[in-house]
This record gives structure tokens, C-alpha cells and sequence, in this order.
């Protein structure tokens, strides 16, 4: 599949906005944050700007930007339509906890409640998300049980780095921050491996064979193009990326997602508080960098059924 | 609404493509252009038209395959490709504008291009490759079964039927009513054996594919010539009628 730059941005933004905006919200509830005006201020408006440059990229690819308010009314079949929903939807306990914790310096009570609508609106609206690839029976790489997980445990893991951050910035931080963040990154770790596994050991679904029905007579082989040039379908559907690349682009985003953060983070955690903010600021660069290039392998290494047609695997 | 309609009328219309007499002339393909290029999908847009990089929609593709290996047994099998009309459409149900849907009362898939936002999932969604985006328009577009013709009543009844099927001069395409169990294409199917394209992702294309037929010589080896007789051991007489012919 084409990686269109729009959508990763879109993914990977969103994703670790949500993540922010959710342990905030849990953490300012639990009152393990104080409700202090320019810590929400930035925190929550860190988490609200990348989630809202993640939803404009993403209107970016559409052929019709001006009409993406359609986008709203089938959720009751589409994955797509739902994610804008809820992500919508989702603004609002956020508004109500951000003006309870910016200007009332309050996040006790109903703001609590609306914090704890954040945290289960900011994971929903990431569900949806992940499902809009997950749902595709035309693709195998995205539609398998470990992509929902990844989606959630990637978007959690780059929030939490954010929250190392922010909170090492106003004097707020606490290891178990670190520790939150270095356990999302592991786990991340370990489904991104047996992601990567799976795709490469599971078996095509459909081959020419069953795609022309033809494959009763013998092997099918494809003898001729219908056209001379690429069209929509080769140029959306047919992007592939050499193995070759795809392995090395696998360790980049393995170390640059994982495990440089890993030996940031604990890095942070055994020289104590004074460190953490140039480490966190490192960490959180490196795990941006590689959740990008995560996303762009995802949709560069995945393949389409329709391209089976054309003569390569689905 | 992108749900799928609940209650379905009588009819379930759609195509029948038999690979056995298909020449592979992209006739089909040429007249779809020709006729959805002005009507309900129109302008079917070409970028590059004329030079290097051209790139457009099309209705309709033609494929060739070879079947069967290398050598006697092989064959060479033209292969039209365009929308089946399925009745799980996954294009359908992904849209999330409602301009993709399908019709109860034909259970043809069309696109609204007013509703559209160009978002491409539909194609993402369909395992076919039928539908492609117009990127002049910023819509996607895709086989409407002729809908502008079939039941367009200024034309001549025998004219209603879909552009592809008009024009084939090989009569390799059908289309009817696979509602209707006694309708040409539902006879077809159950005579030839008409099968669904990769029916184990379940969506149920409406229209079939006939298999080519397994005629004389299509599965076995050319039959080998036999050499002259050598007319050195023929006896005196076979050598001067020899002798006289060959004059």
C-alpha cells in the first residue's frame, strides 16, 4: 500500500496525542499531578494540538477536503466515519477538563469525571483508528488480531514519553513516569516482533489460482498487461518496498522506537531527577522518529488482493 | 446510507463473462469508455492523454493469463476484469460519507460523486481492483452496470443492455437477472458451471466467469506429422507412377 506521508503523520500524531491526553487525565484525577494552570496549559494543549494536526493531515489526502464533514454520518458501517466521531466526540470532556484545570486549577469532582471520559474517549477514538485498517479483509498485514494492540500500545508509549517530558519540564516528574513509559515501550517491542513474524509466515489467502478461478487447469501465470501504464489501482494498491530495505528499515525503527528510548529512559531513572529532561527530550525525539518509519513500513509492507491480478502476491 | 440494504427487491442484476470465447479485443473496455465518459459517472478522465505517463479511469480491464504450465497444455485465457456487484460489498459498508451504496431493488453498487470526499477506502476494500479514483475530479468512480442505459427508456429495448455486453462481438458477455432462476444468465451459470472470483474472501460477487471449455487438443499434445514414405524399398511399379508424378 502506498504510504501517503498525510495518513502516518495523521496515525502517529494523533496516536501519541491521545496517549497524552489520557495519562493526564488519568494522572491530574488520581491527583498525582497538580492542577497547577500552566502544566495543563501545556500538557493538554501538546496533547490537543497534535491530535488536531493529526486530523487536518489526514483531510489532506482527500479528494474533496471541503466535503470531509460527510465524513460524520455512516457510523453505523464505517470504521472511518466512527473515528471521526468519536474524535470529535472526544473534544468535549477535554475542553471540560482543560478549562477545569487551566483556569479553576481544579481536577477533583466533575472535572475528574470528565477526566476520566478523556482517558476512555482519547482510547476509543485510537480503537477507531487502528480498526479503519484492521477491518480490511483485502489486506493481511493489517488484518490480524495484533493490530488493534499496536496502535493502542504505540499511541500509549509515545504519549508517555511526552508525559516524562512535560512533567520534567514544571518540576512535576516522577520515576514512575519513566517506568510507565520504558514498560509500553517493551511491550510495544515485543508486538511489534511478533507482528513482524506473523506477517512472514503467514500464508497468502488467494493466489491467481482462486482470483481467476482459473486455477483448476493448472498454474496461472499472468501473460499480459491491460494497459501500458501504471494505473490508480498499481499506484494506491502496488507500492512495495525491497525486503532488503524493509529488514534494515525494521532495526531502524526497532532501535529508534524501542530500544534507544529503553536506555534513555533508564538511563534517566539511575541519575535521578536533574537529567531526565534532556534524556526525556532525546527519548521522545528518537520514538518519534521511529514510530514514523514503524507506520510507513506498515503501510509499505503491506500488499493487496487486487494486486494479485497484476501478477504478484496479495 | 453505506449499510447494506436490509430488504432486496426482485431483481439481483449483473454480468456473466465467459472465458472461453473471449478474444481478448478490449472492445468491452473501449465502448465502457466510450459510453460512461458522458453519462451518470462522467467525465471518465484522462490525465496525459496523449504522451508519456497517461493515466485514467477505467470501467473495465482486460487481463491475459496463461493456465496450465509451459508447453501443449497451455493455454492462453483473455480475463475482463470490472465491478461484480457483490452482495457483501466491504466498499459499500467502509464509505463513511454515504455516497457509496447499493441499490435494493437491482443490488447495483454505485457512488454518489456529490457525496464522495475522495478518501479512497472503498478502494482499500474492495479485493477486485474495480474501483479508481478520478484524480481530476477528486472522486472515485467506478462500473455503474450501464445504469443510464438499462433503463433508459429513449433507447430501443434491445439497446438496454450494458455498453461492455453491446459491443462484444464475440458474445463472450451476458447480462440478466440472476434473481431470476430461468433468466439467460442464471441458465448459463448452471450449464457451464459459473463461478465466483476469490469466493473464499466472501463477498459474494454477483456476476460469474465461465471456465474455458477443456476441448479437443486444449489438454493433450499436438498430434505429430508422419515423414514420407522413403520410396527406396517401394517396388519397381510405385517407382515409375513415382517417376511419372513427379514430372
Amino acid at each position: 500500500m502506498n504510504p501517503a506521508y498525510s495518513v502516518i503523520l495523521f496515525t502517529t500524531a494523533s496516536g501519541a496525542g491521545y496517549g497524552l491526553l489520557a495519562l493526564l487525565a488519568v494522572f491530574a484525577a488520581a491527583g498525582v499531578l497538580p492542577a497547577s494552570t500552566w502544566l495543563g496549559f501545556v500538557g493538554i494543549g501538546l496533547g490537543v494540538a497534535l491530535v488536531a494536526v493529526g486530523l487536518l493531515s489526514s483531510t489532506f489526502h482527500l479528494g474533496r477536503p471541503e466535503r470531509a464533514w460527510r465524513a460524520f454520518t455512516q457510523w453505523r458501517s464505517s470504521w472511518l466515519a466512527r473515528e471521526g466521531v468519536a474524535a470529535v466526540a472526544t473534544f468535549v470532556p477535554i475542553a471540560v477538563f482543560g478549562i477545569g484545570w487551566v483556569f479553576l486549577n481544579d481536577t477533583s469532582g466533575a472535572f475528574a469525571w470528565a477526566a476520566a471520559a478523556t482517558a476512555v474517549m482519547a482510547f476509543v477514538t485510537v480503537c477507531c483508528t487502528a480498526m479503519i485498517y484492521a477491518s480490511l479483509k483485502t489486506i493481511r498485514q493489517w488484518n490480524n488480531a495484533l493490530t488493534l494492540p499496536a496502535y493502542l500500545v504505540l499511541g500509549l508509549a509515545t504519549g508517555a514519553l511526552l508525559l516524562v517530558l512535560v512533567s520534567a519540564l514544571f518540576g512535576v516528574y516522577r520515576p514512575a513516569f519513566a517506568t510507565l513509559a520504558a514498560t509500553l515501550l517493551v511491550v510495544g517491542l515485543a508486538l511489534k516482533i511478533a507482528y513482524w513474524r506473523h506477517i512472514d509466515t503467514e500464508q497468502p489467502r488467494s493466489t491467481l489460482g482462486t482470483a481467476t478461478g482459473l486455477g483448476r487447469f493448472g498454474e496461472v501465470r499472468l501473460l499480459e498487461m491491460p494497459h501500458t501504464e501504471e494505473n490508480f489501482i498499481m499506484r494506491e494498491m502496488g507500492y512495495a518496498v525491497a525486503r532488503k530495505h524493509a529488514r534494515r528499515l525494521r532495526v531502524v525503527a526497532g532501535l529508534a522506537l524501542f530500544v534507544l528510548p529503553l536506555i534513555l529512559l533508564a538511563l534517566a531513572l539511575w541519575s535521578g531527577p536533574a537529567s531526565v529532561l534532556p534524556l526525556g527530550a532525546l527519548a521522545t525525539l528518537s520514538a518519534g522518529l521511529g514510530v514514523a518509519v514503524e507506520r510507513w513500513l506498515f503501510f509499505a509492507e503491506a500488499t493487496h488482493l487486487s494486486m494479485i491480478y497484476y501478477g504478484r502476491t496479495g | 446510507m453505506t449499510s447494506l440494504p436490509t430488504v432486496t427487491g426482485d431483481k439481483r442484476l449483473g454480468l456473466v463473462i465467459d472465458l472461453d470465447t473471449c478474444v481478448g479485443c478490449h472492445a468491452c473496455a473501449t465502448n465502457c469508455k466510450e459510453w460512461n465518459t458522458s453519462g451518470h459517472s462522467a467525465p471518465l478522465t484522462d490525465v496525459n492523454a496523449y504522451q508519456a505517463e497517461q493515466r485514467g479511469v477505467w470501467f473495465n480491464r482486460v487481463f491475459t493469463y496463461e493456465v496450465g504450465g509451459q508447453g501443449p497444455a497451455a493455454r492462453t485465457v483473455h480475463f475482463p476484469k470490472n465491478c461484480l456487484h457483490c452482495e457483501k460489498p466491504d466498499c459499500v459498508t467502509v464509505c463513511p460519507t454515504g455516497a457509496s451504496y447499493k441499490r435494493a431493488e437491482d443490488g447495483i453498487v454505485l457512488i454518489d460523486h456529490d457525496k464522495c470526499i475522495g478518501c479512497a477506502l472503498c478502494s482499500w476494500a474492495c479485493p477486485y481492483g474495480a474501483r479508481e479514483m478520478d484524480e481530476h475530479q477528486g472522486v472515485m468512480k467506478k462500473c455503474t452496470l450501464c445504469i443510464d442505459k438499462i433503463y433508459n427508456t429513449n433507447l430501443p429495448e434491445e439497446d438496454r443492455t450494458p455498453a461492455c455486453v453491446a459491443t462484444c462481438p464475440s458474445k463472450a458477455r451476458h447480462f440478466g437477472d440472476f434473481a431470476d432462476p430461468e433468466s439467460n444468465v442464471s441458465q448459463l451459470v448452471r450449464e457451464r458451471g459459473g463461478f465466483d472470483l476469490m469466493p473464499e474472501t466472501g463477498y459474494r460477487p454477483t456476476s460469474k466467469y465461465l471456465p474455458p471449455r477443456t476441448g479437443n487438443g486444449a489438454a493433450s499434445a499436438p498430434r505429430k506429422l508422419e515423414p514420407a514414405p522413403d520410396l527406396a524399398n517401394a517396388g519397381k511399379f510405385l517407382r515409375w507412377v513415382d517417376r511419372v508424378l513427379s514430372r
